[in-house]
């Protein structure tokens, strides 16, 4: 909301020192949040001038300009730049006759965009100031040449101050309304609010007009469909003023005040009723008299009914739109936007002033289904003042009588059916028990009588019944909130409550905790990837199979390519590191931990309609509401890329691949406590040779956890990745569930341990871990670790094959092993190996 | 049967002589050991000595033996202290070779890093869970009854289209991503025994484009406490304490009125920071205010017997702040070079 200082101290004592910040800061005291300051953007001199004469010197470009002589000061006097009191200047525009007073810009003035005036030569003359238009001057968007003074009824003295003259000194502050307060969506409200910040005596303008109640007109409410049980309008307002004349101009100052209030001037009628919506926060709607047919009807909508909005669009309405309309149908959207076919137009004389009070849930609706956001519906929405709109509709008249030439008339209408706001109990105690300051009695109900309410007090505390404009005071606790701002929330003390004793994190958090520290500490780097992806994204990752797995799709996604939640982490990572690549960072290891979104398929998620706020609802709703959630658990996602250890004395450059995503497995599998099994895998958009599942053992038997790979060179040659990315997804939720919360710890033993090493022939398509598990199974016991140590292929070994060597370590609990029974167990674990993989022992 | 060597004290002595003489010119382990055998062994002049002693007359044994015995012993010792020399020099020479140029810093992993957003939420729950409070969490994509009816956003309400949710397809199904963390204050209601008082990170989801001071996907913290007798000052007391640990000891805290559905009385908070580069200032930095009793309504929870304070910041905004941060786009695009000036620390 804008507010025009000028206007504003029209209501409410404005010290003639406040600056905008001085204004600013007294609003913000009160919840209106400063937005910004808006002015005319320009100085003078500027000054009435008159056109003596001029000559019109035809160009070679086609143009006609005119050598102007213009008188700038009274005859003998100097101008308001010092200099001679008539001019010659060179216009342009060709509006204008001799004799006409205009707005001369003189040298040294500057207009809105930094425009500055100077003496300057052009078309063989010296041009000694510029006659401006009214767009020049900020005033409105008119191209129609310069701005002659008299169409706004003007005829000052030569040289005169233009700028004060239209009220081009006037500048205006910007407040933040929230929702809950229409009211300041007014001057009124405003300089109510002032009043309550700096206690400076208030002038409301609804006293300022004496309302007449005008008969004959027929109103009719009908409405058969109330939403919510709530009827489409409580007030009906309607007066008649006749014999407007159309060809008045709309005076400078409320021209200017519009503007400075963000409103541009259409024509005199439509700017008294955008001039008194301003000052009452009290929508109008003017419609031309002589084309209604008949009298007005309020009702609903019909199916199928269509309407030309002012806006030249024709709208198909819904049976919830409650329109006004004539006995032809429909006129006007109600508290939205006016139909075309009674608009005030160039004609119109005899005009009929609407001022109703429209239900806020009905217009909040109207105006999102037609996507018709307006000044009245803005206001409708949040609530306007029931008890003003006779006061607004006064005030309508009086202006088309005071300035349009207007005549009231007897003919209008009055309806009033908004019901009366209730009175609230406030027990004595509970504000200061809310608010945690020790008001006295006083300070409570005098500031809930200064914010409008009438307060009683009775044996147990005050009971407060809101002023009509304040629709949002429904209970005590609003209450208590007007009391403390009034009061200052300055006087809050700050007192720090002691919470019971903690758990602290939980061990999923903890772990989440320990698993970005660990994966940092480990060389890889955090990032927060978007989780907004394209079908082909999630289609590339989010199965294994390249099946398509359901998403999850946003309604109104900003980029309607991307419109679907991530199955998986990796394509994130992918561009993510794309971008960093593109800024010359060659050597990746990126992670992030975050949420994929897993629907089932075949389920539908959520529910059609919900409960209700403000209530606890049924446990079979609740239950309703948690299952209509869907699942969307936490993954650890990473990604490698370049080299992994770079180039440096005495040390080769180590390229990043599949090793180092297996070796970040492992990294979390020790910030984690699990211990994962690693098996070969297939993944539709991963190196057939150079992938891994991951399992992990669970109560209920293993279960597959994630993968690691190497992106197929098809995919990072299409993306312009090198060729070698390697990524791993894991289900960190699936982790920490299988994660013991105690860990298993075995006594260490003193005796001396026995290394042996074992290697072990088998075909090449047999898989290391398989082999070692087997060799595990089979040493029993007495084995405390193995470790593969080499895989060697070629001279002495059959076609095919390959040696697998293992380094052992034995030891027993309670003796020294002998040689001979670690033998024993190593070619016990040989055999088993054999037994499963055909493995023999290789001398 | 070879002739008996004479053990005079003239022979041992020049024995003992040519044992020390070859020593002296003994400068590596090698030479040492032959040094050692050569006079000290089982073939070296003093050990024939030793071994002719035996066929000595009884009455002269005892002075042969002495003789020899100081010989050896004397031998033994000059070894011994030569070995330790030795053994020293050739160590010396050793670490000399295996000099490297340390400065030529070698790196066997990458620079790793933690994200500066998260490291805030860390920081913010070890704050308040330092206070007994605790962190609870919720989904993203929510329902629109914890998101919005639970939080006293009627549906009707300019305040719910205000919010520039993302909705989720079918929008029938009433689900969005959530527009804030407040669905966690419902949940924890929910959930939780009273009192209540717990702390919500996480990831919430506004259809703004992104730009240097908007991005649709960011992160809030927004903190809930129930019990009986709460009041606005020990909001502010919880605000003011959590600001000193963020911004430093000066911090401080001044409340604005402002609206919000879930609170009333409805407050914008904001934060002096006092260590702030280029002066001390004011920051607004969130939103707060009494838990509006239709939110305790909604949990279950009678709004006479108990009351309530909530709060909520952006954790961008906060890092934006407080670390002097200009661009938003540098948060969320992953770009490397950002985080790691952070590392593990924010």
């Amino acid at each position: 909301m804008r507010i025009p200082i000028s206007w504003l101290a029209e209501y409410v004592d404005l010290p003639a020192e406040a600056s905008i910040d001085d204004i600013h800061a007294a609003l913000v005291k009160v919840g209106l949040e400063e937005e910004g300051s808006h002015d005319f953007d320009l100085t003078g001199p500027i000054v009435v001038g008159e056109v003596l004469s001029f000559e019109p010197e035809p160009q070679s470009n086609g143009k006609t300009i005119r050598w102007c002589q213009v008188r700038v000061a009274p005859e003998g006097q100097a101008a308001a730049d010092g200099g001679a009191d008539v001019r010659g200047i060179v216009c342009g525009a060709g509006n204008f006759f001799a004799g006409d007073k205009v707005v001369v810009t003189l040298p040294g003035a500057v207009l809105p965009g930094g425009f500055a005036i100077a003496a300057r030569k052009t078309y063989g003359h010296v041009s000694d100031g510029m006659i401006a238009s009214a767009r020049e001057l900020g005033l409105g968007e008119d191209h129609d040449g310069i701005l002659r003074l008299t169409t706004l009824g003007l005829d000052p003295e030569v040289g005169t101050d233009a700028i004060a003259l239209l009220g081009l000194d006037d500048s205006a502050v910007e407040v933040n309304v929230t929702p809950d307060r229409g009211y300041a969506f007014s001057i009124r409200g405003i300089a109510r609010e002032y009043s309550h910040s700096t206690g400076a005596a208030f002038r409301d303008p609804a006293d300022r007009v004496t309302p007449v109640v005008g008969t004959g007109f027929p109103v009719a409410i009908h409405d058969e469909a109330p939403i919510r049980g709530r009827v489409g309008a409580t007030v009906f307002v309607t007066r008649v003023v006749r014999g407007v004349d159309p060809t008045v101009p709309s005076p400078a100052w409320l021209v200017a005040r519009l503007k400075l209030a963000g409103i541009r001037s259409i024509s005199l009628v439509v700017d008294i009723t955008n001039y008194v919506m301003l000052e009452f926060g009290q929508p109008i709607h003017g419609y031309d008299l002589d084309a209604l047919q008949g009298g007005i009807v309020v009702r609903r909508a019909g199916e199928g009914e269509t309407l030309e909005t002012l806006d030249g669009q024709t709208r198909t309405l819904d049976p919830e739109d409650l329109v006004i309309a004539d006995d032809r149908g429909a006129i006007g959207l109600a508290g939205v936007m006016g139909g075309a076919s009674t608009e005030i137009g160039g004609g119109t004389k005899n005009v009929l002033i609407e001022a109703a009070n429209f239900d806020p849930v009905s217009i909040a609706r109207t105006a999102r289904r037609h996507k018709l956001p307006s000044e009245a519906s803005r206001r409708f929405e949040r609530g306007v003042d029931p008890k003003v709109a006779a006061p607004a509709a006064a005030r309508v008249v009086e202006l088309l009588e005071t300035l349009a030439g207007g005549t009231a008339d007897d003919l209008g209408s009055e309806h009033h059916e908004h019901p009366e706001a209730g009175a609230i109990m406030v027990p004595f105690g509970y504000v200061g028990g809310l608010v945690g300051v020790d008001f006295t009695p006083d300070e409570i109900s005098s500031s809930l009588a200064e914010i409008g309410g009438s307060v009683e007090e009775n044996a147990a505390g005050f009971v407060v019944t809101p002023p009509s404009w304040r629709p949002d005071l429904t209970d005590k606790a609003s209450l208590a909130e007007e009391v403390a701002r009034i009061v200052g929330y300055d006087r809050i003390p700050s007192i720090l409550p002691v919470a019971p004793p903690g758990r602290g994190l939980t061990v999923s958090q903890l772990t989440r905790r320990r698993t970005a520290d660990v994966l940092a500490a480990g060389g890889l780097t955090e990032v927060l990837a978007y989780p907004f992806l394209t079908e082909a994204q999630n289609a590339a990752f989010g199965s294994a199979t390249g099946e398509v797995v359901p998403a999850i799709r946003v309604a109104n996604p900003l980029d309607s390519q991307a419109a679907l939640l991530r199955t998986s982490l990796v394509p994130g990572l992918i561009d993510i590191a794309r971008r960093n690549l593109s800024r010359g960072l060659t050597d990746l290891a990126l992670f992030e931990i975050g949420s994929v979104f897993l629907p089932e398929a075949g389920r539908a998620y959520g529910q059609d309609s919900l409960p209700l706020g403000a209530a606890l609802p049924s446990p079979e709703a609740l239950l309703e509401l948690h299952a209509g959630i869907p699942p969307q658990p936490r993954h650890v996602g990473v990604l490698v890329l370049g080299n992994a250890i770079d180039k440096q004395p005495g040390q080769p450059a180590v390229p990043a691949g599949i090793a180092d995503v297996l070796d970040t497995v492992q990294l979390l599998e020790t910030a984690l406590a699990v211990k994962l099994r690693v098996a070969k895998g297939q993944h539709v958009s991963l190196h057939p040779g150079r992938t891994a599942e991951l399992f992990i053992q669970t109560p209920v038997g293993e279960r597959s956890v994630g993968f690691a790979g190497e992106v197929l060179p098809a995919i990072t040659h299409e993306l312009d990745l090198p060729r070698v990315v390697a990524v791993a997804e894991l289900d960190l939720d699936a982790l920490i569930a299988a994660a013991g919360t105690t860990i298993d710890v075995a006594p260490i033993s003193g005796f001396p341990a026995a290394t042996q090493d074992l290697s072990l022939v088998v075909d090449r398509s047999v898989a290391a871990g398989e082999v070692e598990a087997a060799v595990v199974e089979g040493a029993g016991e007495l084995l405390e670790s193995i470790r593969l140590v080499d895989d060697y292929r070629g001279q002495g070994l059959p076609e095919e094959s390959k040696s697998l060597t293992f380094a052992l370590r034995f030891r027993a609990p309670d003796r020294t092993l002998t040689a001979a029974e670690a033998s024993d167990a190593k070619l016990a674990g040989a055999a088993r190996a054999g037994e499963l993989y055909s493995a023999t022992v290789r001398e | 049967m070879s002739e008996p060597i004479a053990i005079t004290e003239q022979a041992v002595n020049d024995a003992v002589d040519a044992a020390l003489a070859a020593l002296e010119t003994a400068a590596d382990s090698a030479t040492l050991r032959a040094v050692r055998s050569e006079h000290a062994g089982e073939n070296s002049p003093l050990a024939a000595f030793n071994a002719a002693i035996k066929s000595l007359p009884g009455d002269q044994k005892a002075a042969a033996g002495k003789l020899v015995g100081q010989a050896r012993a004397r031998v033994n010792q000059a070894i011994a202290a030569r070995e330790t020399e030795v053994v020293a020099l050739e160590e010396q020479a050793r670490l000399a070779s295996e000099a490297v140029d340390v400065t030529a810093v070698p790196t066997r992993r990458r620079p790793g890093a933690r994200h500066p957003l998260s490291l805030l939420q860390d920081r913010i729950a070890d704050i308040f869970v330092g206070m007994g409070w605790e962190v609870a969490e919720g989904p993203e994509v929510e329902s629109e009854w914890f998101n919005f009816d639970a939080l006293n956003f009627d549906a009707d309400h300019p305040a719910r289209a205000m919010q520039d949710t993302f909705f989720i397809d079918p929008p029938e199904a009433h689900l969005v991503l959530r527009t804030h963390t407040s669905p966690v204050q419902i949940r924890s209601l929910l959930e939780r025994d009273l009192p209540v008082y717990v702390i919500a990170p996480g990831r919430v989801y506004r259809t703004d484009e992104l730009d240097a001071t908007h991005t649709p996907v960011f992160s809030q913290v927004e903190g809930i406490a129930i019990d009986k007798g709460l009041t606005m000052a020990h909001l502010r007391g919880t605000l003011e304490h959590f600001a000193r640990q963020m911004f430093g000891e000066g911090a401080k805290i001044r409340l604005r009125p402002n609206y919000f559905p879930f609170t009333e009385p409805s407050a914008e908070m904001d934060v002096w920071q006092p260590n702030a580069k280029g002066g001390a200032r004011w920051v607004e930095w969130g939103g707060c205010g009494m838990v509006n009793p239709n939110v305790l309504r909604a949990a279950g929870i009678d709004p006479d017997e108990y009351s309530g304070f909530a709060f909520g910041m952006g954790i961008e905004r906060t890092l934006q702040f407080r670390n002097d941060l200009n661009d938003m786009r540098d948060m969320v695009e992953g770009d490397v070079r950002f985080s790691q000036q952070f590392g593990m620390v924010v």
